[in-house]
C-alpha cells in the first residue's frame, strides 16, 4: 500500500477582491514507503502549497479538495484537527526552506526537540534529554551535548538546517517532507544536506518528498519526479527517464537550461513568465512559452497522456525531442 | 551585564539634572510664591513677608538657590517641606505605598486583561471580537482620566452605591502601617471586613489609572502577536503536532511579549502622571494628591523633591524593563 496518496488535490485561496486563487490545481500523487519523490517547479506553482495541505499547515483562508488526502489509508481530510495533530509531527514530519528562522529564537535546541518527543511519546525529562543527544549526533552536529543548550541565533545557517532535521525525525516519521531544505544555504553545505537526507532515509526507512526548484538536486537524490507549473502538474516520471526522455515541452525546455547539459556559450531560457493570478489562459498554460505550442494549444486545456508519456498533460507530448500526436485524443490532430 | 547597568545609571544622571532645573524653574515662574499663598487674605506686614522670604532663602539669586539646592541634593538632603516642616524624603516615603499600591493594582488590571485580549483579537484578526475590542481600546485610551474616574463614580458609587467614593479603606477600621500596603496591612491586621473595604476602596481608581495602559497593551499584543503568527517558527510549531494553544500560548506570546514588555515600561512611566489625576479625583492619600497640593501651596521644596523622587523611579522601572526584556530575548541577553 502507498504511504501518501493524493488525488486530485486542489488548494484555493481566499483572494481580498473576493474571489479565488487556484494555487494548486488537480495534483495527484501516491509515495510509496522508504521512496524518495522530488516535485519540481518555480516558486509560486504550487508545490509547497500541495504538501503544506497534506501537513494542513495552511491559513484559514485556503480551501481544500481533494478525491482522496490519505496516509497510510487514513483519510485526512475527514478526521478533526486533533487527530490529525497525532499524525502530523510524528509519522509526517516536515522541514522549511529557511532554518533560520524556522526555528523559534526564544527557545533552546534541546527545548524544542524535546517538544514533539513529549507530545507523541510522552517521554521524560531525562529520556528526552538522551534522545536529543542521540539526534543531534545522527544529523552530525558535533559536541551534541553542549549544543543543547544554545539558542538558534547561535547557529549557522547549516547547523540550524541539522537542528530542524532532527526535530523532524525525533518521532521516527514515515514520511519526511523537505521543502526547499538547501536553498538558503551556501553551497557546500547544501551537498551535506541533501546527504544527509538521503542517509536517513536509509537509515530510518522514511520515504522523503523533496521540493526543489534544482534540477541539479533532482538528479542527484530523487527516483521519481514530478514537475509542476502553474498550479499544474504537467507530467511525472522516473528519474533517469526524466532526464533521458522528457515528455512535456515545459520539462524539456528546464532541462535544456541546465548548464551543464548547454552547447553554446548563452544558456537557453524559456521566454516570457509564468501566468499570474489572472492571465491564465483557457487552454494550456504553458502555451504562450512553449516552443512547440500550435493552435489548439491556447484554447482548450490539455488532457493527461498515457504513464508511459510521463502522464504529460500537453496536446502534443515529446518523445525523443519531437512534438508527437497523441494516439488517445483524436481532437489533438486536427489541430 | 553589569557594565550595561552601569552605563545605564550613568545616562541617568544628566537626565535627572535637567529635570531638577527645569522643575526649579518652573515652579518660581508660577506668579505667588510660598509666604504670598500662605498670607492669606488676613495680610501680612511687608516687614514680616521679607523676613519669611530671607528665612527660607527667597530673596537670594534663583541660581544661588539652584546651586544650593543641588548642594543638599548631593549631600541626599532633599529639603524640608514649608507646609509640614517634615523633611521632603519622609513625607514622600510616607505616602509613597499607596501610590504604589495604586499603580501595581492598575497595572496588574491592564496586564491581565489588556494581554489575553490583545492575544484573542489576533487570533481571531477581522472577527465581530477583533474589531470591538480595537474599537473600546482606541476609546478608552483617548478618554481623558479625569472625565473616565468622575463617570466611573457617578455610575458605581453614586447611583448604584456599589464602592466608596474616596479613601483607602473605611474609617471604622484603624492599624498601624507595616508596609504601608493597605490590602497587606488589613490581612495583616486580622480585623475582619478590613480588607475587603481596602480592596472596595482600590477597584475604582486602579481602574481609571489601568484604563490608558490596558487600551496600549492590548492594542500592542494585538500587532505584536499579528506579526509573530505569520512568522517561520510558528508553522514549525504547527508541524510538529503541538496542540493550538501551546503553538500560540507559548510558541507565539514568548515572542510577541518581547515589544509589549516594552509597552508596560513605558505605560509605567504614564501611569505616575495618571496617578496625580487618579488620586486628586478619589482623594487617595499618594504622592499624586501630595505634588497637587504642593503646586497650589507653592511648596518648592516638596515639589521639587517629590518630582525629583518620581523621576528616578522611573528611571529605575525603565531599567527593570530593560533587564526584563533581556530575560524574555535571549538574543538581547547574548549581545548578538
Amino acid at each position: 500500500m502507498a504511504l501518501l496518496e493524493i488525488e486530485n488535490l486542489s488548494v484555493d485561496f481566499e483572494t481580498r477582491s473576493g474571489g479565488l486563487f487556484r494555487a494548486v490545481d488537480g495534483v495527484s500523487l501516491k509515495v510509496d514507503p522508504r521512496e524518495i519523490v522530488s516535485i519540481v517547479g518555480e516558486s509560486g506553482s504550487g508545490k509547497s502549497v500541495a504538501m503544506l495541505a497534506v501537513m494542513g499547515l495552511l491559513p484559514k483562508t485556503a480551501r481544500v479538495t481533494a478525491d482522496r488526502l490519505a496516509f497510510e489509508g487514513m483519510n485526512l481530510l475527514g478526521i478533526t484537527p486533533a487527530a490529525r495533530r497525532k499524525v502530523v509531527g510524528k509519522d509526517i514530519a516536515m522541514i522549511f526552506q529557511e532554518p533560520m528562522s524556522s526555528l523559534n529564537p526564544c527557545f533552546t535546541v534541546g527545548f524544542q526537540i524535546g517538544e514533539s518527543l513529549a507530545a507523541h511519546l510522552g517521554l521524560g525529562r531525562a529520556a528526552r534529554r538522551a534522545r536529543a543527544i542521540e539526534l543531534l549526533e545522527l544529523v552530525g552536529i558535533p559536541s551534541p551535548e553542549s549544543r543543547l543548550a544554545a539558542f538558534p541565533h547561535q547557529l549557522s545557517g547549516g547547523m540550524s538546517q541539522r537542528v530542524m532535521i532532527a526535530m523532524a525525525i525525533a518521532c521516527s516519521p514515515k514520511l519526511l517532507i523537505a521543502d526547499e531544505p538547501s536553498t538558503a544555504l551556501d553551497v557546500t553545505i547544501q551537498a551535506q544536506i541533501l546527504e544527509l537526507l538521503v542517509r536517513l532515509r536509509d537509515e530510518k526507512d522514511m520515504a522523503l518528498v523533496l521540493i526543489t526548484h534544482d534540477m541539479g538536486v533532482v538528479a542527484e537524490t530523487a527516483e521519481r519526479v514530478v514537475v509542476q507549473y502553474a498550479s499544474q502538474q504537467v507530467e511525472e516520471a522516473k528519474t533517469l527517464d526524466l532526464f533521458r526522455d522528457p515528455h512535456h515541452p515545459y520539462t524539456a525546455a528546464l532541462l535544456a537550461a541546465l548548464p551543464e547539459r548547454a552547447t553554446e556559450k548563452r544558456l537557453p531560457a524559456i521566454p516570457g513568465m509564468v501566468p499570474g493570478q489572472w492571465d491564465r489562459l483557457d487552454g494550456c498554460r504553458f502555451a504562450p512559452r512553449c516552443a512547440v505550442a500550435t493552435a489548439v494549444c491556447s484554447t482548450r486545456p490539455p488532457t493527461r497522456a498515457a504513464a508511459d508519456l510521463g502522464r504529460a498533460l500537453c496536446h502534443t507530448p515529446l518523445v525523443a525531442g519531437r512534438p508527437t500526436t497523441r494516439s488517445d485524443v483524436a481532437e489533438g490532430v486536427s489541430a | 551585564m553589569l557594565s550595561f547597568v552601569l552605563r545605564r545609571i550613568a545616562l541617568t544622571v544628566p537626565t535627572l539634572f535637567a529635570l531638577s532645573f527645569l522643575t526649579f524653574v518652573a515652579i518660581r515662574l508660577v506668579p505667588g510664591d510660598p509666604i504670598e499663598v500662605r498670607r492669606g487674605e488676613r495680610g501680612i506686614s511687608p516687614e514680616r513677608l521679607e523676613f519669611f522670604r530671607h528665612e527660607l532663602g527667597l530673596d537670594q539669586p534663583v541660581w544661588k538657590q539652584f546651586l544650593d539646592y543641588v548642594w543638599g541634593l548631593l549631600h541626599g538632603d532633599f529639603g524640608v517641606s514649608i507646609i509640614s516642616q517634615d523633611s521632603v524624603l519622609k513625607e514622600f516615603l510616607t505616602l509613597f505605598p499607596a501610590t504604589l499600591e495604586l499603580s501595581l493594582f492598575a497595572m496588574a488590571f491592564a496586564v491581565l486583561l489588556g494581554v489575553p485580549f490583545g492575544v484573542l483579537a489576533a487570533v481571531k484578526r477581522g472577527s465581530v471580537f477583533d474589531h470591538g475590542l480595537m474599537g473600546v481600546a482606541l476609546f478608552g485610551y483617548s478618554m481623558p482620566v479625569f472625565w473616565w474616574g468622575l463617570l466611573l463614580v457617578l455610575f458605581f458609587s453614586v447611583t448604584l452605591d456599589l464602592t466608596p467614593v474616596s479613601g483607602r479603606i473605611d474609617l471604622i477600621y484603624y492599624f498601624e502601617p507595616v508596609t504601608g500596603l493597605m490590602t497587606i496591612d488589613s490581612l495583616l491586621s486580622d480585623q475582619s471586613g478590613a480588607f475587603a473595604s481596602a480592596i472596595m476602596h482600590l477597584i475604582l481608581p486602579a481602574i481609571v489609572l489601568g484604563t490608558i495602559p490596558l487600551a496600549a497593551i492590548a492594542r500592542m499584543t494585538r500587532s505584536s502577536m499579528l506579526e509573530v503568527l505569520e512568522e517561520d517558527y510558528v508553522r514549525t510549531a504547527r508541524a510538529k503536532g503541538l496542540s493550538p494553544f501551546r503553538v500560540i500560548g507559548l510558541h507565539a506570546l514568548r515572542n510577541a511579549l518581547i515589544p509589549v514588555v516594552t509597552t508596560i515600561g513605558l505605560q509605567g512611566g504614564t501611569m505616575l502622571a495618571g496617578a496625580v489625576l487618579t488620586e486628586t479625583i478619589f482623594a487617595w492619600p499618594g504622592v499624586g494628591h501630595w505634588l497637587i497640593e504642593s503646586i497650589f501651596r507653592r511648596d518648592y521644596p516638596a515639589l521639587q523633591g517629590g518630582v525629583l523622587l518620581i523621576s528616578t523611579l522611573l528611571v529605575l522601572v525603565n531599567m527593570a524593563v530593560d533587564i526584563l526584556n533581556a530575560v524574555i530575548n535571549p538574543r538581547i541577553r547574548h549581545g548578538r
